[in-house]
């Protein structure tokens, strides 16, 4: 009982924790998996939405915030990649590497010109952010919410890419980009689509990943964003469970870490692990040539 | 056509960053310069310590040196809280010409601008600056506030009288206000007989569930966590919902009210030591309070920069302390070269509302008492402990 009292709350944090960066993390994997692109603008999505639910709970209830910050997130993925990715289709990779930059920088420097650079306190949602006792461990509710949540909604995005439409065209667009053009898929649809589901998930991620740490800055998704990419790399990008369970690998291994006293080099042993992973599996857990990747 | 236009944008780009040059310097003006953060982790604190300078400003704005009358203006830099903005902010100042410096919230900034202010022969005021190395082997910085080996002595004693036998310190990497006093902490109790465990978070952690269960599982009777005010809230939310027992205690950034909006509500036990007290009974400091409080609400967007209510804070009576020491330093020299302000202000003495400011060979002020406050969860306030003072 001893030991479940002083390690518990370790392996809590780590599983809500892991459950945020999977919902980051599938936004990553995504876009990575049908554009080969790796979306550094992500983590600034993130980080707007953490921001739009700031000012939106100032001026309304928080059952009207809650779904214009899923509403307002989605808009602004599907606007990036128009505005920013859309026209580069046909340029080499790396311009459009260069312009998702770019996007991450004018997100953040926006972000820090509205709200003065200063951290602004996340409201309280509800419910959610009660306090809640467990086998003597005292934790938020909204740390068991997010495991649930999260697997919930994994679900449902696998079920919805193998049994859709949108989600069979997905997969032939993820596995080639110019045949599936060829056969009539309208491409655009499908990586508006992909952005659309990234940012939805950014959006409730950064709903349960703020309501636990409840200060929102404009640099505050740069750690979860490169952990969550690394997650998406750990588990093999382009795999959607593998982002998830990369993603609870990771916060499950930085709270045990810490747990063993070496906090300093917590961030560290989580990248170490990465490369250790990449070096013995380069694609990496579940990232074979031959599986599905959207 | 395209690339004419790529071209004629990128030409505009270089112009645009050449704009903010051509500054001319009027005769009878003496530009001071704040060196402060308005934006980062140390935002909040920058803000209201410039507070404080402005409102000094407000009433003092002129000085007459060899019979004619000079306009004081401050100019305003960010340095954004980071190092690595510090010394082009830094430079900025000094190529504005300003004749004397104060700042910065923030020891990290202060001492990576050291220097620039030094090579340029700037003497600066630290206001709330407590690291020693700011001042140390820099003639032209001084600082009027306490300093960390101090500081840490202070809140050493108070937590192994007041809270218990051990102590978690928990400090921010790579920032050197936070690793400072953390280690004149640490240092001061163990001294006492008193047992620590030390650890560290690197800069952008929001997750210090981890740290606070650490805390609960050595045993700690007082967790010390001189970080950010940023970092504080996190620190102080998280310990509530994850229902820590120990007492939570910092240093001076902690005196803010971001502090107390995160305390409010919750039953932890939070203290910190600080500069000034708002109840101070001495003439100079009731009449700073009332007067900078009238100024704050008389002024929307800067009771919007106090934090959006009108507590007064120590670091702004620090600014303006450190305000009439820089005028009372130009009176000194009756010059506004800079050179000749630096000659003077080492032998500046000035009763402010801190308290007497008279300048060691380091250029460091001597203080040798502290406050304590504790947090009223309950209201949401400070609630003036004691002042703890080092038996030596």
């Amino acid at each position: 009982m001893d030991f479940i009292a002083k390690y518990l709350p370790y392996l809590l944090a780590g599983i809500s924790v892991g459950g945020q960066y999977a919902l980051i993390a599938i936004g990553y994997t995504m876009v990575y998996g049908i554009l080969r692109l790796i979306n550094f603008a992500h983590a600034d999505i993130f980080m707007v939405a953490g921001f739009i639910m700031v000012y939106a709970s100032a001026s309304m209830p928080i059952y009207l915030s809650i779904p214009l910050v899923i509403v307002l997130t989605v808009v602004l993925g599907f606007v990036v990649e128009r505005v920013a990715y859309k026209p580069l289709r046909s340029a080499p990779r790396m311009s459009v590497m260069i312009s998702a930059i770019g996007v991450s920088y004018l997100l953040q420097n926006t972000a820090w010109y509205v709200t003065g650079g200063l951290a602004k306190v996340y409201p309280t949602i509800p419910w959610i952010s009660d306090t809640v006792t467990f086998m003597g461990c005292t934790t938020k509710r909204v740390t068991f919410i997010t495991p649930v949540l999260t697997i919930l909604l994994v679900v449902i995005l696998v079920l919805l890419i193998k049994y859709t439409k949108i989600g069979i065209a997905m997969r032939a667009v993820s596995k080639d980009f110019e045949t599936s053009q060829l056969m009539g898929i309208k491409i655009n649809t499908v990586i508006s689509m992909t952005f659309i589901i990234g940012s939805f998930l950014a959006a409730v991620g950064s709903l349960l990943y703020f309501s636990n740490y409840a200060t929102v800055t404009p640099t505050i998704g740069a750690m979860p964003g490169l952990k969550a990419f690394v997650a998406a790399v750990f588990g093999g990008i382009g795999s959607i469970p593998g982002a998830v369970i990369g993603a609870f690998i990771i916060g499950i291994c930085e709270n045990f870490i810490k747990a063993a006293g070496l906090t300093t080099f917590s961030d560290a042993f989580t990248f170490a692990l990465l490369i250790v992973v990449l070096i013995v599996k380069p694609n990496g857990i579940f990232g074979e040539s031959t599986s599905e990747k959207v | 056509m395209k690339r004419i236009i790529a071209l004629a944008l990128a030409c505009l780009m270089v112009l645009a960053c050449f704009a903010g040059c051509g500054s001319k310097k009027a005769d009878d003006v003496i530009y001071i310069g704040i060196y402060e953060p308005a934006s980062g982790d140390n935002g909040a604190g920058g803000k209201q310590e410039t507070l404080g300078i402005q409102y000094a400003n407000t009433l003092v704005n002129t000085v007459t040196l060899g019979g004619k009358e000079y306009k004081i203006e401050l100019v305003e830099v960010d340095n954004q809280s980071s190092t690595d903005k510090a010394i082009s902010a830094a430079s900025q100042l000094v190529s504005k010409g300003c004749s004397i410096v104060l700042g910065s919230y923030g020891s990290g900034v202060s001492i990576a601008a050291a220097d620039t202010f030094a090579n340029a022969k700037i003497p600066a005021i630290g206001c709330s600056c407590t690291n020693p190395a700011v001042t140390d082997g820099n003639e032209y910085y001084y600082r009027i506030c306490y300093l960390d080996p101090f500081q840490g002595t202070v809140l050493a004693n108070y937590a192994f009288e007041e809270k218990g036998e051990t102590a978690y310190v928990l400090a921010q990497l790579g920032d050197d206000y936070s690793v400072g006093l953390a280690t004149s902490f640490q240092s001061a109790y163990e001294a006492l007989g008193g047992k620590v465990v030390y650890e560290t978070f690197p800069e952008g952690t929001s997750d210090f569930t981890a740290y606070i269960t650490s805390a609960k599982n050595a045993g700690a009777d007082v967790m010390f966590a001189p970080t950010s005010t940023t970092s504080a809230s996190l620190i102080i939310s998280q310990a509530a919902s994850n229902g820590a027992e120990y007492a939570l205690m910092a240093g001076d950034t902690w005196e803010s009210s971001v502090i107390l909006d995160a305390a409010k509500g919750t039953n932890l036990d939070v203290s910190v030591s600080t500069f000034f007290d708002e109840n101070d009974d001495t003439a100079a400091g009731k009449e700073f309070v009332t007067g900078f409080k009238a100024w704050l609400n008389a002024n929307p967007d800067k009771l919007t920069n106090n934090g959006g209510n009108d507590i007064v804070a120590a670091v702004s009576a620090l600014g303006f302390d450190g305000y009439m020491t820089a005028v009372e330093a130009i009176k000194a020299a009756d010059s506004a070269d800079s050179q000749a302000v630096a000659d003077a202000l080492g032998g500046v003495v000035y009763t402010g509302v801190t308290g007497e400011i008279k300048f060691d060979e380091i250029g460091d002020a001597v203080r040798n008492l502290a406050y304590i406050k504790t947090v009223d969860t309950v209201n949401g306030a400070f609630v003036f402990g004691k002042i703890q003072t080092i038996a030596d």
